[in-house]
């Protein structure tokens, strides 16, 4: 076990590596030059700006080093854990980001975990009732699940909640320590909008990998010395098909960090998603590189995690 | 009609005749149809959206980018559906219909100019790198993997924030967004194909690398590049969507599906339900459509595949 979390860990560092080489790089492919971008904005006028101007954001940012000196810089100071200074709001990036990350970070937990609640128990059902009418209604219902926009889906659940139930989720926010039940009425609906699509494809990969392992002869096995149906597929069978819907989780998690950002904007969820926006609009590089890096490490730690508890659960796994 | 000598002496008629050649793809495509009903419903959404987009300036009944005047110089800003607006009318007083039906341009532009760009490039990137193997394929799969971290959504927005809202800058992003999904699913099976024994063979009579990629790798891979160009598509067309509802695609003026939607999104979804309905249920179906037409695909061309629409679906998001 020790040597393959080794492994792992290694291969893990390089990724992350190649991860903030890719954002840093992002800002350095800004057409032209970054900051006369950053001072024009975005419409590209360049003719109200001055060389002083240019000239005095160039050392700023540090953008009269070598480029190999600016990642290193860069980096050194991403590890210390200094994010950078906000070009609009002109605050440390952490500041603005360390609330709305815990917001965005609630709003996917949430939904993941009712995502799996329904998801689960439904492609067992479908699996172990497979062609029946249920497989096919479940089946059904997950294919339109994954065909629906959550945008789409984000503005009718508004809709329906406004003229059937006259009640909009309240505006504002509170954290889940200040006040459970407002928190509760605030992100329940977009967490349930966003679960719509995990939903779906947990649901699919569930029911495949069960039909897999309900081949096995392990199972015949259980089911000749006279156990009962319920453990045998509960016990026995739901050990192993879980096992590929936890691998995949993790990037199904950074898919859901996706989808919050359209969830976030039509809610109006004070989470990254709204800020990232912000950001794009006024061109606010520190922050993008911020969110997109703080994404890329929590899902890459997350699938280390995952791969060394698989590891745990399947010794086959290790020793490959 | 030709008749044929075979070795035997007998005569057998050529069985081949005109109007034969000219049946044979309607009879593959019923053939196609009765054996996977649901594709078929996708290959027809498909169809529709290509003629709609085709003949748009002939069936829509309005301009899509001009605000009406009535002729008492009224302006029907969310006019109901009715007669006269079949879909209603949008906050500034466009119609809703003719804008949908112009939007079907715009989300299929997008769409088949990222897959054919993208599908296509990464597609040889994929290959090359499970081929090649060694340091080669040791770099692009950390760019992947490290790609893989991020969602296409956030790649995606990160991108158009650096190139700025229009709409070619929109297929360069998304092309980028597919660069992880495409890359590794090319590579896995390029380097089960590559293990094959007669690839193993013509290496061994000293047949050049490109050659092996382009003769024997290439032809077995055709059917994989048709199944991931249309799930490619519907990838494409939700990214759009998205991309344009968060105000970042194509600027606002053009006819985008998406962008339709994000006035809906603003409260307004109350006061004009149709503004909100008909703009995300073509989304909807476009991508349904070209998800059923690949699901289809792939069983009939291709059945080791079916991992595939699930990876082509990792980091769609919308």
């Amino acid at each position: 076990m020790g040597e393959y979390a080794i492994r792992r860990a290694l291969l893990f560092i390089p990724t992350l590596l190649v991860a903030t080489v890719l954002v840093f790089t992002l800002f350095w492919i800004v057409p032209g030059d970054p900051a006369l971008t950053i001072l024009a904005g975005g419409e590209g006028d360049s003719g109200s700006v001055s060389p002083e101007q240019l000239q005095q954001l160039r050392q700023e940012l540090g953008l009269d080093r070598p480029i190999y000196v600016q990642y290193a810089s860069w980096l050194w100071s991403v590890l210390r854990g200094d994010l950078g200074t906000s070009l609009w709001y002109k605050t440390p990036v952490w500041d603005q980001l360390k609330d709305r990350f815990l917001v965005s970070m609630e709003l996917a937990v949430m939904a993941i975990l009712l995502a799996f609640c329904v998801a689960v128990p439904l492609g067992i059902i479908s699996a172990v009732k497979q062609d029946t009418g249920f497989d096919y209604v479940s089946r059904i219902f997950s294919g339109i699940g994954i065909a629906l926009p959550t945008f789409w889906l984000g503005i009718l659940i508004v809709y329906a909640l406004a003229t059937f139930f006259q009640w909009l989720p309240p505006l504002g926010y509170a954290t889940v320590w200040d006040d459970p039940l407002l928190n509760l009425q605030q992100l329940i609906f977009p967490a349930l909008t966003l679960a719509f699509h995990d939903l779906a494809f947990t649901a699919r990969v569930t029911r495949s990998s069960m039909l897999e392992v309900m081949r096995e002869d392990y199972l015949r096995t259980a089911r000749a010395k006279g156990l009962m149906e319920i453990l045998v597929v509960g016990r026995h069978a739901l050990k192993n098909a879980l096992l590929p819907v936890v691998t995949v989780s993790g990037y199904q998690f950074a898919r859901l960090l996706g989808g919050v950002i359209i969830v976030e904007s039509i809610f109006v969820v004070p989470g990254m998603g709204t800020l990232l926006i912000d950001s794009i609009v006024h061109r606010d590089f520190i922050v993008i590189q911020a969110v997109v890096l703080l994404i890329a490490a929590v899902v890459l730690i997350l699938n280390l995690m995952i791969d060394l508890c698989y590891g745990v659960l399947d010794p086959r796994i290790r020793y490959q | 009609m030709l008749d044929r000598e075979t070795t035997a002496g007998r005569v057998i008629p050529e069985i081949r005749l005109e109007w034969q050649a000219l049946a044979t793809p309607v009879i593959a495509v019923a053939r196609f149809a009765r054996r996977k009903p649901l594709g078929a419903v996708g290959g027809f959404i498909v169809l529709a959206l290509l003629v709609m987009a085709l003949l748009a300036p002939v069936i829509a009944p309005y301009d899509p980018r001009q605000i009406i005047r009535e002729a008492n110089n009224r302006v029907p800003v969310y006019e109901a559906p009715g007669s006269a607006y079949l879909f209603g009318t949008d906050h500034v007083g466009r119609d809703i219909l003719s804008r949908i039906i112009h939007g079907a341009r715009i989300s299929l532009y997008v769409g088949v100019g990222a897959v054919v760009i993208g599908v296509t490039g990464w597609f040889i990137v994929g290959m090359v790198s499970a081929y090649a193997g060694g340091t080669v394929d040791l770099i692009v799969q950390r760019i992947v993997d490290a790609m893989m971290a991020v969602p296409g959504l956030i790649i995606v927005l990160a991108i158009m924030a650096v190139l700025g809202s229009s709409l070619n800058n929109v297929i360069i992003a998304i092309v980028i967004g597919m660069l992880a999904p495409v890359v590794r699913t090319v590579r896995s099976q390029v380097l089960s194909v590559k293990e094959m024994e007669y690839i193993v063979a013509a290496r061994a009579i000293g047949a050049p690398a490109a050659r092996i990629i382009g003769r024997h790798i290439m032809p077995n891979c055709l059917a994989m590049y048709l199944i991931l160009a249309t799930y490619y598509v519907g990838f494409a067309i939700i990214l759009e969507a998205s991309l344009s509802f968060l105000g970042v695609g194509v600027p606002p003026d053009v006819p985008s599906w998406g962008g339709m939607l994000t006035a809906a999104a603003q409260g307004h979804v109350t006061r004009a339900p149709w503004a909100g309905i008909f703009p995300g249920l073509a989304i909807f179906l476009a991508v349904l459509g070209f998800n059923l037409l690949g699901d289809a695909l792939r069983d009939v061309l291709e059945p080791r595949l079916r991992g595939v629409s699930t990876t082509a679906r990792l980091l769609s998001r919308g």
